[in-house]
């Protein structure tokens, strides 16, 4: 195909068009932008952002709906993790018992650290409790590696409850309808 | 001893304020193109003890307000190098030469109208534009000398292109303002306001004196050398469309590619001096400078009348800065001109309307029998 070139009209040749069609555009981002109309980029630091659900941020432990340590201990989000990140130190013979019944026990010490972590979810994934949560946090920031570690209580802390899962509850609960007879459907 | 003193002040007086404006002419330029561009632009300096004043604070720094001092200081403590190729006498001369013109410009412009007993002019020369277009002309040398100092592919192509398209603009500059010359019989700057205020302003003569048939007929006149006058001020100072001397994409960053830390603070100095210089020329020739014809504000105070002195120098502020407005909105207007184009527009287009504008004005003061 060939493009038809006109010769620019006497007019056109004056550059005045052009120079009047750049006035209209300039002027009107210009009173776009410092009117407020035209969204310019999101103040990052200053405004919070916001992550959609299902992002994968950094994992933390949860609690249950009665407060206690969901983690069991099983050391299967250890194993599966891709860059090792997570360190469990299980109770031994000696150690503390759970914190909630139907448990056999709850990690001593669970450790994530953070700058090893992929984000990759594959804990979440695995964990039989529904215990550790990929959550919105995207940047986190220390001073030194080590604060970059965090140890059981911080990940409790920044986790916090999951109240809509209540696996282990319902469990108990078909348990119980399992004891009297007839049986419950 | 007396004017001595007067002038020393005077000088005072205008180059810190002028060095100020330049420093927030840069902060300008930066938010004018921003909002242009729909972007925010700088606003994150803040200062310790003002930053924590509740509204007032976050507002300066929003407003990008500490960022020329920060930028100062930068320019200052960034390491001052210079390449082993350059060649060293003109590199350290070549930033200098470009920024005195810039401020020599200055002295010869009434930036106010009379304050006590002192006339608000450095030196009121007879001869004022003359003097503008020498001094101007000097500027060249400052690019010239640095293009050739760097001893460098870029600096130089820069260098070169700038000594072309500012020698070919000087003359469509110089005879743009001939018109001006025949309308009012003087050179003085001084007495080219006092005439815009009794007949009309040069670019668009018609209040004043009148409606009258000379009025109306010059009214083409004024326009034509305005405008010329105001694109080849544009190429004067380097700025878009006309920046071939630095052309970015092209060049790097053209003359001043070597050159870092203070001595590049002093061609960007330079650089926004001369369009303070621009702007203020085209002030006082073309747009009355410090009068206006409102309010009786056309006329210079009588003394003790001190607050109309300083509303003069007000109004000469207000309307430089406005044309600084419109060389930044322009550089978002408007592409680079190709580097032929640019001499082509120049020499075939405007030095032969310029020339044509002279025969124009004479031909209306002879036949409206002035």
């Amino acid at each position: 195909m060939i493009v038809k070139r006109n010769a620019l009209t006497w007019f056109e040749r004056l550059y005045l068009p052009a120079i009047i069609g750049g006035l209209k555009v300039t002027t009107r981002h210009f009173l776009n932008t410092i009117s407020g109309t035209t969204k310019v980029t999101q103040q990052y630091p200053e405004e919070p952002t916001r992550v959609l659900p299902g992002y994968r941020g950094a994992p933390y432990l949860v609690r249950d709906q009665d407060g206690a340590t969901k983690c069991v201990s099983c050391q299967l989000c250890e194993f599966v993790c891709p860059p090792k990140a997570i360190r469990i130190t299980p109770p031994g013979p000696t150690g503390q018992p759970a914190d909630r019944t139907n448990a056999e026990k709850m990690p001593e010490e669970f450790e994530i650290n953070m700058l090893r972590c992929i984000f990759c979810g594959l804990c979440q994934e695995v964990c039989p409790e529904e215990a550790i949560f990929l959550k919105s946090d995207f940047s986190l920031t220390g001073l030194a590696r080590g604060e970059m570690i965090y140890d059981k209580e911080k990940l409790l802390a920044l986790g916090g409850t999951h109240p809509g899962i209540q696996k282990w509850k319902h469990k108990l609960e078909e348990a119980k309808e399992q004891e009297t007879f007839p049986v419950k459907v | 001893m007396q004017f001595v003193f007067f002038t020393l002040l005077k000088i005072a007086c205008v180059l810190g304020p002028l060095l100020t404006l330049v420093a927030y002419a840069v902060l300008a330029e930066r938010k004018v193109s921003a909002l242009i561009q729909d972007r925010v632009g700088p606003n994150r300096v803040n200062l310790p003890l003002i930053g924590s004043i509740p509204v007032l604070g976050p507002f300066l720094t929003k407003l990008g307000f500490w960022h020329p001092l920060v930028d100062g200081v930068k320019s200052f403590i960034k390491e001052d190098f210079t390449p082993a190729h350059v060649r060293k006498i003109y590199f350290w001369l070549a930033p200098a030469i470009s920024l005195v013109p810039a401020f020599l410009v200055v002295a010869v412009i009434p930036f106010g109208s009379t304050l006590g007993a002192q006339k608000m002019v450095i030196a009121d020369l007879n001869v004022g534009i003359l003097y503008t277009f020498g001094i101007v002309s000097l500027g060249v040398y400052g690019i010239v000398l640095a293009g050739y100092a760097a001893n460098s592919k870029f600096p130089f192509l820069g260098g070169i292109r700038a000594s072309a398209q500012m020698i070919s603009y000087e003359i469509a500059m110089g005879m743009s303002v001939i018109p001006v010359f025949l309308v009012v019989g003087d050179l003085n700057l001084g007495k080219i306001i006092e005439h815009q205020a009794q007949n009309g302003w040069n670019a668009f003569p018609v209040f004043g004196g009148g409606f009258g048939l000379q009025q109306l007929l010059l009214i083409p006149c004024g326009v034509i050398s305005f405008v010329i006058f105001f694109i080849s001020a544009l190429a004067e100072t380097n700025r878009l469309p006309f920046d071939m001397a630095e052309s970015e994409s092209e060049l790097v960053s053209g003359y001043h590619t070597e050159y870092s830390s203070m001595k590049f603070g002093m061609f960007f100095i330079g650089e926004y001096a001369n369009m303070f210089a621009g702007a203020a020329m085209m002030t006082t020739l073309f747009l009355g400078g410090w009068t206006l014809p409102i309010l009786g504000l056309n006329v210079a105070p009588a003394e003790g009348e001190w607050f109309k002195g300083l509303l003069h120098i007000g109004i000469f502020m207000g309307k430089m800065l406005g044309f600084m407005f419109i060389f930044m909105w322009i550089r978002w207007m408007l592409p680079r001109f190709r580097y032929d184009q640019l001499m082509d527009l120049g020499w075939r287009r405007m030095i032969p309307l310029a020339l044509a504008n002279i025969i124009l004005t004479a031909a209306v003061l002879a036949l409206t029998n002035r």
